[in-house]
């Protein structure tokens, strides 16, 4: 017998009273790198009540197993801006002989939003994009809404846009 | 011409939701969702390594392991006390144990104590409202709390949220994360709160109202309410490209 999943509702304004923001603890050795930017509602608006929780591999491509390493929770400031420093994450074995590139797979949460939104972010000037599994499902008029621009030295930009023209690419599973 | 095996890509997946078990994005009565529902469709992918993995937490990353709300300040908040309990299981009953459980909520009065919230109502300098804790082998937790109030919000006309504690669970899994509200029963202002009623299945809407339980009560110091989670389950057959 399937027991039905439990409905989801919104994390709605206060959330941190109960959700506190977790960094993402660095590895000694790997890139360190810092990604910004904002979230935006269908108008353009900054969102300043998201909630991004991030998971990902280290930089030999292994997730934590048992350990809460790799993940972290970064909220919006009153512009809709997150930030959040890590290291960046390596290639990832797939089943069989498939690899995918690197990226952070994201969650957002905010008040408005009745479920949670996911999506990746991915690297440019990353070979392995060309064949990865996720990016190739993604239309090529989106696939950009998914991929950091380098905005320094160890900086990237990426934005999450909820709704309109230049939506960011959400996926279900 | 390079051989090209038949590869399997993905790991067993995911089950997709029963019908109408789970709200939409866009919900136009609930006003906030109207700018935020994303417009286009959301894009299905298999699970990866990335979706079925997903952080662990143990007692000691908790900067505070608080499943007694009540006793956090030096003197007893103002309220009905409360124990909310329950068991956190995937869709074919399996236990969850060992899973992150947060919760948070309105004091007594309906007030958080947040800085955003400008309802007129007195905070409690004794209820901060922000619990966690970790489920026990058996996917069992136990949360000792105050019963929140209800408050006004600005959707419509005359708009008060029913009474309800967040819930952020984790799950074993990437793809497993929940966060949802939990209710009383016999609440009327549930027939008119946009956020439950974007749930279009009333058995599934249902299932976000604990229900009052003599056997959670505490004799002579709190009343109990159980409230039941079920997270997504595993699909018994891998995805094959």
């Amino acid at each position: 017998m399937r027991l039905a999943a439990t409905p989801s509702q919104t994390v709605g304004p206060f959330f941190a009273i109960g959700m506190h923001t977790v960094d993402i603890a660095p590895e000694p050795a790997g890139e360190r790198l810092t990604i910004q930017g904002r979230v935006l509602d269908g108008d353009g608006n900054g969102i300043n009540d998201a909630v991004i929780e991030t998971w990902q591999a280290d930089s030999a491509g292994h997730y934590a197993d048992r350990s809460p390493r790799g993940w972290g929770r970064v909220v919006t400031d009153a512009s809709g801006t997150f930030r959040f420093s890590t290291t960046k994450p390596g290639r990832l074995p797939g089943v069989g002989d498939v690899v995918h590139a690197p990226h952070i797979a994201v969650t957002i949460f905010a008040r408005g939003l009745l479920k949670h939104l996911f999506t990746r972010i991915y690297f440019p000037d990353e070979p392995s994009n060309a064949s990865d599994y996720i990016l190739a499902l993604v239309p090529d008029d989106r696939r950009a809404t998914l991929i950091a621009l380098p905005s320094g030295p160890n900086r990237f930009e990426w934005n999450i846009v909820l709704q309109g023209e230049d939506e960011t690419a959400f996926f279900e599973c | 011409m390079d051989r090209q095996p038949k590869t399997r890509v993905a790991f067993s997946g995911f089950r997709r939701p029963l019908p109408d078990t789970q709200p939409g994005y866009l919900h136009p009565s609930y006003v906030s969702s109207r700018k935020r529902a994303p417009s286009k469709s959301l894009i299905t992918i298999p699970a990866t390594l990335t979706e079925v993995t997903g952080p662990r937490f143990a007692s000691e990353d908790l900067a505070t392991r608080d499943s007694d709300l009540t006793r956090q300040h030096s003197g007893a908040p103002l309220g009905e006390r409360i124990i909310v309990t329950g068991r956190v299981v995937d869709e074919d009953g399996r236990s969850v144990g060992g899973t992150l459980i947060e919760i948070w909520q309105a004091n007594a009065a309906g007030r958080y104590a947040h800085e955003s919230d400008q309802h007129d109502a007195p905070l409690d300098p004794n209820f901060s409202g922000g619990g966690r804790l970790i489920t026990d082998g058996d996917g069992r937790y136990s949360f000792t709390t105050i019963k929140p109030g209800a408050y006004p919000w600005g959707n419509h006309d005359n708009a008060w949220r029913p009474a309800h504690i967040h819930f952020s669970i984790f799950g074993p899994a990437f793809a497993t994360r929940l966060v949802t509200q939990m209710y009383f029963p016999g609440d009327p202002l549930l027939a008119a709160d946009p956020i439950w009623n974007s749930i279009a299945d009333e058995n599934a809407r249902n299932r976000l109202v604990s229900a009052f339980d003599w056997e959670a009560t505490s004799p002579g110091y709190a009343l109990g309410y159980r409230f039941n989670i079920v997270l997504r389950g595993r699909e018994q057959t891998p995805m094959e490209e």
